[in-house]
């Protein structure tokens, strides 16, 4: 009833089943997330120590973040987040059309998001509002403002390049899908594309109102 | 037989459209709520709408709730290391004073930057 008959061409040797395939490559996809979500939270871990050592420092400098575009930048995520799950959605169900316009969707978005980080982004450079020595502006009292600026960077800039990072990966499902790699048998690379993306906005979730909203 | 049924990872649209939409109106109670102010319970609101969204993403969108237990096993478990990590470090940095006096001291006094110079708090730490 098995051995190599029917097997399908994704299936790697190593593997019994398409199944087993799939729930390997996700868990390891998952442990990757792991990974992560403690990389970033070593940063949020600097941003508790800096905000408890300084909360007014904190909360003078968070008002010169712009929450219009950081709100504006979160519901750009959220969508993303939205097409990538109905991308998705649509390769189960082999709509493969479906699938490549709703991961083009998301690259617009996450294009969209980066866009808006580098007005920003320039704003504060135009400003000064730069990390530790670089940090030239006079406008916010408290001790030591270039601190928020560097955990601002650090956290945000790291973000971006995940953000980039995502954009490449999505990418690289959405040639794949078009070249036809993908259907309702086998879409596990976009699957995990979707989980990286997720946790790019998760990640952006927290980072939103930590900075924009309550320093 | 190898045609085995994924009967748990097709989820309807409408539950990603409804989440997507319980993300954006928390997205907006959230940035209303930092208008308001509530002291130090802002944080605790915006942390809290931020949790919350987050199981959202986790549960729906990244599959959580439908897949294998061993996913939701490891994100958890990322989650708690987190928690004990900055949660004792907030106990050493907030509460050290607590056990002992603190007192800046240097590191290693032998170091450069402190010969010579006058103390740390007085201008620049560093040579003339």
């Amino acid at each position: 009833m098995d051995v190599a008959t029917d097997r399908p061409a994704y299936l790697a040797e190593h593997f019994t089943d398409a199944e087993q395939q799939k729930e390997s490559a996700k868990l390891g996809m998952w442990v990757f997330l792991l990974t992560e979500i403690l990389l970033f939270g070593g940063l949020f871990c600097a941003y508790a120590i800096y905000r408890a050592w300084y909360p007014d420092m904190f909360y003078n400098a968070h008002k010169h973040l712009d929450v219009v575009l950081g709100a504006v930048n979160t519901v750009v995520l959220i969508l993303s987040s939205v097409t990538v799950a109905l991308a998705i959605h649509a390769i189960q169900h082999n709509k493969r059309k479906q699938s490549i316009i709703f991961l083009t969707v998301t690259l617009l978005f996450a294009a969209t998001f980066l866009v808006i980080k580098y007005f920003e982004y320039s704003h504060k450079i135009h400003l000064g509002m730069l990390p530790g020595k670089f940090y030239t502006y006079t406008g916010i009292e408290g001790t030591n403002p270039h601190i928020f600026f560097t955990i601002y960077f650090t956290m945000t800039g790291l973000h971006g390049l995940h953000v980039l990072a995502g954009m490449i990966v999505i990418g690289w499902v959405l040639i794949r899908t078009i070249k036809g790699h993908f259907n309702s048998e086998y879409y596990t690379p976009v699957e995990n594309a979707g989980l990286y993306w997720h946790l790019v906005d998760m990640i952006w979730i927290y980072l939103f109102p930590l900075l924009y909203l309550v320093g | 037989m190898s045609k085995k049924d994924h009967q748990e990872h097709v989820i309807p649209l409408m539950v990603y459209l409804a989440v997507g939409a319980a993300l954006l109106v928390l997205t907006v109670i959230t940035v209303a709520v930092s208008y308001v102010n509530l002291g130090p319970f802002n944080l605790v609101v915006a942390i809290g709408i931020a949790t919350f969204k987050a199981m959202l993403v986790a549960l729906f969108f990244m599959h959580l709730l439908y897949d294998n237990k061993l996913f939701m096993a490891v994100f958890l478990s990322g989650l708690m290391f987190l928690g004990v990590f900055i949660i004792l470090t907030m106990f050493d940095t907030m509460k050290r004073d607590m056990i002992y006096d603190e007192v800046a001291k240097p590191i290693n006094p032998k170091a450069v930057i402190y010969q010579e110079s006058a103390p740390p708090t007085d201008q620049t730490g560093g040579q003339q």
